[in-house]
């Protein structure tokens, strides 16, 4: 062709240097972004003139087993977007503050010229503390030097302490993995001065409340190239490619290596794509597709085959082999509590017999006691706690009966409940009968109660179904097609391929799911019915198995260490940790727009399933299996110098005081009385989060009840009919914080409402850590450059505050106090043995006896002078050992080593302490002292576990016993975190982590209430909210949900199921106001309609639309399309109410807001229960979640758009 | 025989997340300036949909590319000559409404608002005019078939499916999609360059990479009209056109793209294909239906001594020819036969190959449930959803046999790794479809290798640049050593 001409003239290409001039730049730095996204993806900042000007993926990562694809490269288009915000103008760049407030606060000052007395006179000034607060949003921001800014903040932390008591200052800061001590920055800080944190996790609803459960477990699930190591996946309620995108490779290549992939989804999404097959279950129904899946394997692959490798599995790692009584209830037979080995003669006088329980022996037939209880935890004695075929109390060798089958006394008949269509069915189920001191008792095995609940029919009579075919019978084939729409031939198909591949595999089964599941109502039963089929073909502990759950950076690694510098109890313990989820639902008021749970939730009637949410708290809180700060309805401090006048002159003497006080009804819980003045928390910190928007469900009711400002709810409230214990207040409190902080790098939602805004460094210009539970690294996040402009980070943003507060406390508070700490029945100790039954003190039904039946109280002394002080130097404590999920170890020998870095050694009161005043200093520590970062840490933790479990697993740390790890390690290049017992997967030669492998092949046991992983929930609470055995329950209706109680559809609306996905544009809000995001989206976050649904209203594409019911309204453009079912629409979460958010015409013209404006918390309250095995509260653990999938919506047209 | 070096690409859809991660690294780094703001060098569409620019596909709108006249090819629309003509206006070019008009937003507004009585907002404003606007279009406006009905049903690669084909595809239990990310071809036969008026397009001798001369453009946009990719942009700002340049800095020294670099998906393979430029004018203007086959026949076996002596004695560097041998490209291209050209029936002989993508296997609606079963393990080739021909229209000129061969190789790879790692399907499931693309098993573990495991440097297979040499021609190589980086920056001459 003569028109292709090779230049050779070597001067036409010299301009080729203008492109080379730009690739050009002068360093590179390793960093991470700390956002909730799960990531942990490890990134090279480009630096050139001094500015970061881009970003490109590390490629360094350590290759695991050869077999696995590597990880390379990690990161989104989220991620790789990050430097935009860098030098945007949405980038906070100095402190600013509320006009209205600074001039309130200024012309106080300037009249008594003290800081404390001028936040006094506002605060006891209604009229001015009323004017500011409803200035929040509404602009008027103004510039102010950092002191100024820190004056305000340290006179606001001083005043509430001493006028409510420290308990009235909290903080939200969520998923501290990924970015740790910016996390711990805040929370040390609150913990010194005696605040609270509020938890995230249950929050956000990421929490999978099975998992606890079934395994006693926060999460633990594989990383994501174990995913490869799969050869069936099942994915349902997670959209790989949208929310997991730097780890759907693994997805895709194990499907060019033989994997199966089926893909659960209503809309044919991202991930649909990669699906061998598609199946549009309906919205929320999963739960029913897989009871009929358990059907087919229970039938096929238990009963008629008895597939070898399930049924040795089932026998040993389940409780499948479990003796459980069956009781007479009003005539009918059910299932009841599983039976205690203290009852049986046999076992009648061993320790903590009400905690041990029983097997039979195939042998003898006689009735064994295995190992491994919570009982064998916690009954001071070492070496039994284990999963041997061993009779822990006896030491003799046993093989579990799974089934009394071929081996009854009689055959009863049981009865079992269908929620789905409300059938009750009796059920033929063999029994033994067992002599103890209160006469027979019939019991049967979990196995067995399971083959009846799930309707196979092995000849013992009753209401079983006869066939597949049968619809109206739980839970055949044919029956779930009523709720899913999916018909019965694909789930005999799927239930098929799913048992042979496990069977050849030996396990290599797996669910991945996320967030599209685990926000219903009804996640925790959805959950267990898939978890069923994995763990019924030995899915569970094996690599390429397991549930895997990804929603949320739950995953903080080195979480021994970590936790101590976080809460501040290398000084005093111990913390105020909070379950958000009741907090909100009670502080921001939602408990006062919110019906009788029974009466949406699906429950049998019954004393207990049929109290309201409320007054669930208040009961939970009062027995110590929830923690509620504001405690009481008077100032802690307050309470212990009435103590002391009254006598108390001993810790103890005050804790019997209150006690005394709590049971006369002269002192409250805050939570009977949330809507008094004394009750409302007072000053709230947000940092790494959108505590007002992304994670504010209720929004608008935050909008009211704590800003005092605007908001767009219609809501009525109706709970004055239904709440017995928590007092009704006709008047509904306005505006409950004095002030809201915020640290933050970007002008969003939570910024633009704060009182104060800190500029906050970004993830380029800081030092910090970062760890996932997607991935086995520990991330370094660096500065590539100085924080820009004024910010700072995060751990020197708290340290000034602690700095500014500790001044003023030296002539405001100078001498110590003492609080006192309300602390719920802990996890992970003996209040797992606590109640095994459920008794109110309050009602008389038992004594007030802290830790036992109430919650704990614990006296701290608190000197405020000192917490600065505390807050920059790592404290003693340390050398009372460390440790996570049950596990500890010594490390005083590590503690005295660090003062032997004489750089890095701060004096106090001549006493040497490690410094961790620098953010490096403090990475530095949680390194040094993790046993996941230090190898002769993780090996003396493993002797630990080897004492208690009379297990060998030493060997699991042997060759890391000489590695240590250091920020400036990570630094160089991605570090593989090491074995521990802090974690139950294994990492040995490069094998990738895959949850419970440790317990599987080492036969540690669960931390639940038999050692092994739980068919049955046999709690009082759970057997009267008929959830005690696996079941599916409906979705609750939109017509007693009561979101569309004064919202009505007229003409042109109409009602649709509104989905709230993770989404592709943005990790919740961050990244999704950035230009690139923006452009390569729509511009805002539109909501999804079907063609169908549309057409209906009249709606064309990008056509702008309001979506809004009771709670709120958000405003958007239609994004109409073809991949989404009718009745359902999308808007991902999550936008801001920061752009292009148009007034809203249904709510009076006013600004409209984003997703969470139209959602509001429903509590399911049989997640409250505690002090009962893994039932029992932790951090981020245990308690009710924030769902917000049932929602409906009317969506309409709007005719005009205004802004 | 003139072989010559160049270095091609395959993307393999079937791993395509369509996350975009490619087209904002590219951004990032090359496009985010005054007068590039709507240049996605790097971009990805959604199929079906119409992409972007909207309908670039179809040429009947924007004559890009060649056609066939005769025994010979001539551009379809802007030649030099055309051109010319059409100077002041050239009715084949996209304008502003076919790309976006781009935008940003008032941020600003967040600090600055006064108190109010109600909250302050950052509108959307227009990065042309300042002024506020509703967005209509962007760069990914269909996005995960955003808009079904005004863009995913308008796809021009649809044309020829009959009425209740194309009403399948969009009934929601039928229905599927896919992403197509695109960036420059780097063409053999590249109508930019022939289109261009000022010579200033030119395909460099060592790699084949298309540039356009930033000091010798004279905006004369017929690279615009002529490119029927869509890839070659108008800057407004600096009055130049410009194009992806396959980051040749990166690749000069080692380094791959940044979109391939970027790829989470690790869906792209970069690598050297040896060809013959005496054969290029013959085969853009074969028949249609021979297109595709004779454009693999213009690439050479790398290890065939002849191949190896004519390379060499055209002045290909040794390197070069040991990185062609080892190359992902010439695996997925020719050995295998799983990667085909984008439109080869735009003639332009492009040089970025595509592995087209397996779909989920169809279901069926009955009385209103919902049913997805399959006679074998994964279900036939001919049950996935999007029609055969439908992908035929975008990779091989309408030949639905070269597609669906493709598809059952890597079915039959898919079923031989089953075989080798779980080892539960009937033997006869895995033979058959073996048997029937000649697939054996060292084959079809190669394969496997390349898709499942590839490290970064089995991806990108990237030849060395001997910079040193293009340097000696005019320079000291010592003294570039010292002198290298010193000089002013000075912004392109506008225009004319």
């Amino acid at each position: 062709m003569s028109w292709i001409k090779d230049l050779i003239s070597p001067k036409t290409r010299q301009w080729e240097e203008f492109y080379r001039n730009r690739w050009q730049h002068d360093k590179v730095v390793r960093s991470t972004h700390g956002v909730n996204c799960t990531g942990g993806c490890s990134w090279n900042i480009h630096v050139k003139d001094g500015i970061v000007v881009w970003e490109t993926q590390a490629l360094d990562y350590p290759l695991l087993e050869k077999s696995l694809p590597p990880y390379e490269p990690r990161g989104c288009q989220r991620g790789i977007s990050f430097s935009w915000y860098l030098y945007s103008p949405i980038r906070v760049k100095y402190p600013m503050i509320r006009g209205a407030l600074i001039d309130a606060f200024n012309e106080e000052k300037a009249k008594t010229g003290d800081a404390l007395k001028a936040w006094e006179n506002i605060q006891t000034n209604p009229e001015v503390r009323a004017r500011y607060q409803r200035a929040r949003g509404k602009g008027g921001f103004r510039r102010v030097s950092w002191d100024d800014a820190k004056e305000i903040i340290a006179a606001s932390n001083i005043y509430t302490t001493k006028k409510y008591g420290p308990d009235r200052l909290v903080g939200f800061s969520p998923i501290p993995a990924m970015s740790m001590l910016s996390y711990a920055a805040g929370s040390r800080f609150l913990q010194l001065m005696g605040g609270v944190n509020l938890s995230f996790y249950d929050w956000y609803c990421d929490l999978p409340n099975s998992f606890p459960e079934i395994w006693g477990e926060q999460t633990d699930v594989a990383e994501s190239a174990d995913w490869y190591n799969s050869k069936f996946i099942a994915c349902m309620g997670a959209n790989l490619g949208m929310t997991r995108t730097p780890d759907v490779h693994f997805f895709s290549e194990s499907r060019h290596n033989g994997t199966k992939t089926v893909v659960f989804s209503p809309d044919f999404n991202m991930v649909a794509k990669y699906a061998d097959k598609w199946v549009p279950v309906h919205a929320g129904q999963d739960g029913a597709f897989w009871m009929a899946v358990v059907h087919v394997i229970l039938k096929e692959y238990h009963y008629e085959k008895q597939t070898p490798y399930f049924i040795d599995y089932t026998k040993r790692y389940t409780d499948s082999p479990f003796l459980v009584e069956v009781n007479e209830e009003d005539g009918k037979l059910v299932p009841g509590r599983m039976l205690r080995a203290g009852k049986v003669k046999k076992y009648k006088d061993i320790e903590k017999g009400d905690w041990k329980f029983l097997n039979i022996d195939a042998e003898s037939g006689d009735l064994v006691c295995p190992g491994g209880s919570s009982g064998h935890r916690w009954d001071g004695k070492d070496g039994n706690w284990n999963m041997k075929f061993e009779d822990a109390e006896t030491g003799k060798p046993y093989d579990p009966v799974l089934t009394l089958l071929d081996n009854n006394d009689e055959v009863l008949q049981v009865e079992f409940v269908e929620y789905g269509q409300n059938k009750f069915a009796q059920r033929g189920v063999p029994v033994k009968h067992i002599k103890t001191a209160d006469g027979t008792l019939k019991v049967t095995t979990v196995y067995d109660l399971m083959m009846a609940q799930y309707g196979i029919d092995r000849g013992l009579g009753g209401d079983y179904p006869a066939s597949y075919e049968e619809k109206d019978a739980a839970y055949t084939p044919a029956w779930q097609e009523i709720f899913t729409g999916i018909g019965p031939e694909t789930v005999m198909q799927f239930a098929r391929e799913w048992s042979r591949t496990a069977e050849t595999t030996n396990g290599k089964c797996s669910i991945i799911i996320g967030a599209g599941i685990n926000h219903w109502y009804h996640n925790n039963l959805i959950y267990r019915a898939g978890t069923m089929a994995l763990m019924l073909t030995g899915c569970i502990g094996v690599n390429g198995g397991g549930m895997n759950h990804y929603v949320g950076q739950e995953k903080l690694a080195p979480s021994d260490s970590w936790g101590a510098i976080m809460s501040g109890k290398d000084w005093q313990a111990p913390p105020r940790l909070q379950q958000t989820p009741i907090w909100h639902y009670i502080n921001s008021d939602q408990w006062r727009y919110d019906g009788n749970q029974a009466d949406y939730n699906t429950v049998p009637k019954n004393d207990f399933s049929g109290m309201h949410s409320a007054d669930m708290v208040a009961k939970a809180v009062r027995n110590g299996w929830m923690p509620f700060y504001p405690q009481y309805n008077k100032n802690n401090l307050e309470i212990v110098k009435d103590a002391e006048k009254a006598g108390a002159s001993s810790d103890e003497d005050i804790k019997k005081y209150v006690v005394e006080k709590l049971k006369s009804k002269e002192l409250l819980h805050a939570v009977v009385e949330p809507d008094e003045e004394i009750s409302f928390p007072r000053v709230w910190y947000i940092w790494r989060g959108n505590a007002l928007m992304s994670s504010a469900k209720g929004h608008e009711f935050f909008m009211n009840h704590y800003l005092g400002t605007h908001h767009n709810s219609v809501a009525d409230e109706v709970a004055d009919q239904f709440v017995k214990d928590v007092k009704w207040r006709s008047e509904s409190p306005k505006g409950k914080m004095d002030l809201i902080v915020n640290l933050n790098f970007r002008m969003d939602t939570s910024a633009l409402y704060s009182d104060i805004v800190l500029p906050a460094a970004s993830w380029y210009e800081k030092t910090d850590l970062n760890s996932t539970d997607m991935h086995s690294f520990i991330h370094p996040l660096s500065a590539a450059i100085d924080p820009v402009w004024e910010s700072k980070s995060d751990w020197v943003i708290f340290r000034e505050i602690a700095k500014a507060t500790s001044e003023l406390a030296k002539t405001h508070f100078a001498k110590p106090v003492k609080d006192i700490v309300n602390v719920p029945i802990a996890h992970d100790s003996a209040g797992e043995v606590a109640q095994s039954e459920i008794k109110d003190w309050s009602k008389g039904e038992c004594e007030p006896i802290p830790g036992k039946t109430m919650h704990n109280i614990v006296v701290v002394e608190r000197d405020y002078t000192k917490v600065y002080d505390k807050f920059i130097r790592l404290g003693p404590n340390i050398k009372n050992g460390l440790g996570a999920h049950g596990n500890s170890y010594q490390c005083t020998d590590f503690y005295e080593q660090m003062l032997d870095d004489r750089n890095h050694v701060s004096k106090l009161d001549g006493k040497e302490y490690p410094s961790i005043y620098e953010d490096e200093e403090a990475a530095n520590a949680v390194l040094h002292l993790s046993s996941l970062t230090n190898g002769e840490l993780a090996h003396r933790a493993y002797k630990v576990a080897e004492k208690k479990t009379g297990l060998t697993l030493c060997d699991l740390s042997e060759g890391n016993k000489n590695v240590r790890m250091n920020y400036k390690d990570l630094q160089t290049k991605p570090h593989r975190y090491l074995n521990s017992p802090v974690w139950s997967g294994l990492l040995t030669d490069g094998r990738a982590y895959s949850a419970y492998t440790y317990n599987v092949e080492r036969l540690v046991p669960w931390r639940t209430l038999t050692g092994r992983q739980h068919f049955y929930l046999d709690h009082e609470g759970y057997i009267k909210f008929g959830e005690h055995l696996p079941t599916y329950k409906p979705s609750p209706k939109p017509e007693v949900y009561g979101e569309l109680r004064t919202s009505v559809a007229t003409g042109k609306a109409k009602m649709l199921n509104v989905l709230t996905p993770h989404g592709k544009w943005h990790i919740h809000s961050t990244y999704g106001d950035t230009l690139r995001m923006l452009t390569l989206s729509r511009g805002m976050e539109p909501c999804w309609l079907s063609e169908e649904d549309a057409a209906e209203l009249g709606i064309k594409d990008n056509d702008w639309v309001e979506v809004f019911n009771d709670n709120g309204v958000y405003c958007t453009r239609a994004c109409v399309s073809a991949r989404i079912p009718k009745g359902i629409c999308i808007v991902y979460h999550s936008p801001e109410r920061t752009y292009s958010i148009p007034k809203s015409q249904v709510r009076g013209n006013r600004r409209a807001g984003g997703h969470n404006s139209f959602t509001r918390i429903h509590l399911k309250p049989n997640l409250m229960v505690g002090g009962y095995g893994q039932f029992t509260y932790h951090f981020n653990y245990w308690g009710p979640v924030g769902v917000n999938r049932d929602t409906h919506v009317l969506i309409q047209k709007m005719d005009k758009v205004e802004f | 025989m003139d072989i010559r070096s160049q270095i091609a690409m395959v993307f393999h859809l079937d791993k395509c997340i369509g996350c975009h991660t490619c087209s904002i690294a590219c951004k990032n780094i090359w496009t985010d300036r005054k007068g590039a703001e709507y240049m996605w060098w790097n971009n990805v569409e959604t199929k079906p949909g119409t992409g972007y620019p909207s309908k670039w596909e179809d040429q009947d709108i924007y004559k890009g590319g060649w056609e066939k006249k005769g025994g010979s090819i001539k551009l379809k629309g802007a030649g030099k000559f055309k051109g010319l003509k059409n100077m002041f206006h050239n009715p084949n070019m996209p304008v502003l409404d076919d790309y976006y008009e781009p935008w940003t937003y008032q941020y600003e507004h967040l600090f600055e608002a006064e108190e109010g009585d109600d909250q302050p907002v950052a509108r959307p404003v227009s990065l042309i005019t300042g002024e506020p606007i509703t967005p209509k279009a962007g760069p990914n406006w269909d996005d995960d078939l955003g808009g079904s009905q005004e863009y995913a049903r308008k796809d021009v690669n649809s044309r020829n499916l009959s009425a209740a084909e194309q009403e399948a595809m969009f009934q929601l239990e039928r229905m599927s999609f896919h992403y197509l990310p695109r960036i420059c071809n780097h063409c053999l036969n590249p109508a930019c360059v022939a289109a261009c008026p000022s010579g200033a397009i030119y395909k460099r001798g060592e790699d084949g990479i298309v540039l356009i001369n930033q000091k010798k453009c004279r905006a004369w946009r017929m690279c615009v009209t002529a490119c029927p990719y869509k890839k070659s942009y108008y800057n407004w700002n600096t009055g130049k056109s410009e194009k992806c340049l396959l980051c040749y800095p990166r690749v000069e020294s080692g380094q791959a793209p940044a979109c391939m670099h970027s790829c989470v998906g690790r869906i792209r393979y970069l690598g050297v294909l040896l060809y013959d430029a005496d054969k290029i004018e013959a085969v853009a203007s074969c028949n249609e239906s021979d297109l595709v086959q004779k454009q693999l026949d213009i690439y050479l076996d790398p290890n065939d001594p002849m191949v190896i002596k004519m390379a060499r004695a055209n002045g290909i560097p040794e390197s070069t020819l040991t990185s062609a041998q080892k190359s992902p490209v010439y695996k997925f291209v020719k050995k295998w036969g799983l990667a085909l050209p984008l439109h080869p029936e735009f003639r332009t002989l492009p040089n970025l190959f595509y592995v087209p993508p397996l779909l989920p296997t169809m279901a069926f609606v009955e009385n209103g449930t919902y049913e997805t079963t399959s006679e074998s393990f994964w279900g036939a080739i001919e049950k996935s959803r999007l029609p055969m021909k439908y992908l035929a229209n975008l990779f091989s000129a309408g030949n639905e046999k070269t597609i669906e061969t493709v598809l059952k190789k890597l079915m039959a790879v898919r079923l031989h790794r089953r075989n080798e790692t779980v080892g539960d399907l009937p033997e006869k499931e895995v033979s058959d479809p073996m048997g029937e693309v000649k697939m054996d098993k060292e084959t079809a573990d190669a394969i496997f290798r390349l898709t499942s495991l590839p490290l970064f440097d089995d991806r990108f297979v990237i030849p060395a640049a001997h910079r040193e040499e293009a340097m000696e021609m005019l320079e000291s190589t010592a003294d570039v050593k010292g002198n290298t980086g010193f000089g002013f920056k000075e912004p392109p001459e506008r225009g004319m």
